[in-house]
């Protein structure tokens, strides 16, 4: 029985030789790495084996055109790789219907910001049910750590990072703080479902 | 001009310097870093060389140190996740995960997060231990003249970012665990596209494998360099890969199982020289089981929320906070004061890309820490470097540093 098992292990060639199972989860074995002998190691034969493995990506890539998708490397500045749907790019703050800008200057967002990198001067408006929006709106993009938490943070759907453009290089510093306008011109009409309606907007849904 | 050597060095220097030579060499001291192509971030060693030999090494590190630990005493909860995605830049899920773990311990939540959420993080975690192990052997193969390997390596890590892109919005500071759970579910159709990448990345791996684990010459650089027995590990707190690689049997994947990883099945490799070359190795192995961990949990993968339902904890739906006053208040609660913490203290400790990686929480009530500390494995597995390298060669640090693995961001917090 027991020279049966040890038959059934050899005959498992090249398994791994197991020094010790967990005693919390059975299913989680120690194993010994196969080093190989020193021996083995060599100049020619391992470099012809290894050139092998080159020469076959080589003439994968000579040989299957170019369109072919097998070379990894973008051209990049003719070809560029579309960002992801959630990629955090530049920031944008979103438009009202009248195409008033949406913040109502709650300052949520300057506050979970762990840059610190949001200006925003408040200011009251005319129409009552409003009352504040920012007369000054900026972000400071060579600050900011493109953490998104600015978005996750806003009660109201009025800044964004999904414009899938990452931040463009500057020559000056200060060229890097967007403004309240640029931020507006990225923006668009926000879609969320937001009236202030209270616990009503539930029966609705 | 001995005197003065043997007073730098604190040590008789006769028996130091190879007086059987032709020409007794002199000590000489030299920089390497802290801005050398081989030292991965920035890390000045102050080296005492005899000719070519290594008599003593100072490791000075600390050049990007970015006082994570006190930045954490002033932000909220949720704002130290960006700072954890720079501790270790190769692998910033694991650093997410381990310390959200932390903070769910201090909350007495770890039970209650959502099932969907536990394998979320344990796949991005495997996904980001691959990325890991991944950069540093391309790098080190890399700094050993083998070139190939490296852009081969590159190539598959980039399959990887740009899928871990796709699900938390960046390429490398994630910032995609929450307390509670994870920021969002994964994107549909994300499990096939990964599940294909992971065929692919196991090729690169055999091809890499060929090209170097009988390579003379990267053998002859790697074998026998570095090695550390196992007391000394053991007496060093060397975990991870370089820990296994001297023959420690520790995992806290498989010691101290968290998460889910109780109802998953893997190996743990473990070599018994702890030298570079065993570090590789178990390094590759460990690749091909977070594979099969991977693939495990993609079958596995239950549906179901991915954030607890727990006001303390979760910001209210974006529904309810555009709509109700209730959950608006909740929502500026949330952000203003932070996640209220009851205070207490906890350790949580996970299997980083390097090793042991812990959070040291000390809560006092308040919506941010009151002390927050990191075993940052990169730092313990450094302060072995100097003893490892003495008596090897100039030409060794390079082996040895790369397969320390050492990541700056991690290393000086
Ligand atoms: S992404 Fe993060 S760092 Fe940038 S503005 Fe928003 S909260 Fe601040
Ligand atoms: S959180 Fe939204 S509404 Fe509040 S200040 Fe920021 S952008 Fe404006």
């Amino acid at each position: 029985m027991g020279a049966h098992a040890t038959d059934h292990d050899d005959s498992e060639t090249d398994g791994p030789k197991v020094l010790s199972v967990s005693p919390r989860n059975p299913r989680v074995r120690t194993i010994q790495i196969h080093r190989p002998a020193p021996q083995d190691a060599s100049f020619l034969a391992a470099t012809a084996k290894g050139l092998g493995v080159t020469l076959r990506h080589f003439f994968k890539n000579v040989l299957r055109g170019k369109d072919h998708n097998y070379i990894e490397t973008v051209e990049y500045p003719e070809k560029k790789v579309d960002y992801p749907e959630r990629f955090r790019g530049l920031h944008r703050l979103m438009h009202r219907d009248d195409g008033a800008v949406r913040c109502v200057a709650c300052m949520c967002c300057p506050t979970v910001c762990p840059a610190h990198c949001i200006t925003i001067v408040p200011a009251q408006t005319d129409d009552k049910g409003i009352e504040k929006f920012p007369a000054v709106f900026e972000i400071d993009e060579l600050r900011c750590v493109v953490c998104g938490l600015c978005v996750e943070a806003c009660p109201c759907d009025a800044i964004r990072m999904d414009t899938g453009e990452h931040a463009k290089p500057v020559e000056e510093r200060h060229d890097a703080v967007m403004t309240k306008d640029a931020l507006l011109e990225l923006g668009a009409r926000s879609t969320a479902v937001q009236g202030g309606e209270g616990a009503a907007w539930r029966e609705r849904k | 001009m001995a005197d003065l050597k043997t007073l730098v060095l604190g040590r008789k220097d006769v028996q130091d310097l190879d007086v059987e030579q032709e020409m007794p060499s002199e000590l000489m001291t030299v920089n390497m870093g802290p801005s050398h192509p081989a030292m991965h971030g920035t890390v000045r060693i102050v080296l005492t060389v005899d000719g070519e030999r290594i008599v003593k090494g100072d490791i000075q590190p600390g050049y990007l140190h970015r006082c994570f630990e006190k930045e954490a005493e002033y932000a909220t909860y949720t704002q130290i996740f960006p700072y954890t995605d720079r501790l270790n830049y190769v692998s910033p899920m694991i650093n997410n995960v381990g310390y959200a773990m932390a903070v769910e311990k201090l909350l007495g939540i770890t039970a209650k997060i959502p099932r969907r959420a536990e394998y979320v993080r344990v796949i991005v975690s495997e996904v980001s231990r691959i990325t890991d192990h991944m950069t540093c052997i391309g790098a080190s193969a890399m700094e050993l003249g083998a070139f190939t390997p490296f852009l081969y390596l590159l190539k598959a890590r980039e399959w990887l970012y740009m899928l871990l892109e796709e699900v938390s919005g960046a390429r490398l500071t994630h910032s995609y665990v929450r307390v509670g759970g994870v920021g969002k579910d994964l994107p549909d159709g994300w499990l096939p596209k990964l599940l294909k990448r992971l065929d692919e990345i196991e090729a690169v791996l055999v091809e890499c494998e060929v090209m170097l684990n009988n390579n003379k010459i990267f053998r002859d650089r790697m074998a026998g360099v570095g090695a550390f027995s196992k007391e000394d590990a053991i007496n060093w707190g060397l975990t991870g890969p370089v820990g296994r690689a001297c023959g420690i049997d520790y995992d806290v994947r498989k010691d101290f199982p968290y998460s889910i990883y109780p109802e998953l099945e893997f190996d743990v490799p473990t070599a018994t020289t702890g030298d570079c070359y065993d570090r590789y190795l178990v390094r590759v192995e460990e690749m091909k089981q977070s594979i099969r961990i991977l693939r495990q949990c993609a079958t596995q993968l239950p549906d179901g929320p991915t954030m607890i339902d727990d006001p303390r904890v979760a910001l209210p739906p974006k529904r309810d906070a555009y709509n109700t006053i209730e959950s608006m208040i909740r929502h500026f609660k949330h952000i203003v004061d932070g996640i209220k913490v009851p205070s207490g203290e906890a350790y949580t400790f996970v299997e980083g890309g390097n090793g042991e990686l812990g959070f040291f929480i000390v809560a006092d009530g308040a919506g941010r820490p009151y002390k927050c500390y990191c075993r940052n494995p990169s730092f313990v597995h450094l302060s072995s470097v100097p003893k490892t390298m003495q008596d090897h060669l100039i030409a060794d640090i390079v082996p040895i540093f790369g397969m320390i693995n050492m990541i700056g961001g991690e290393c000086d917090k």
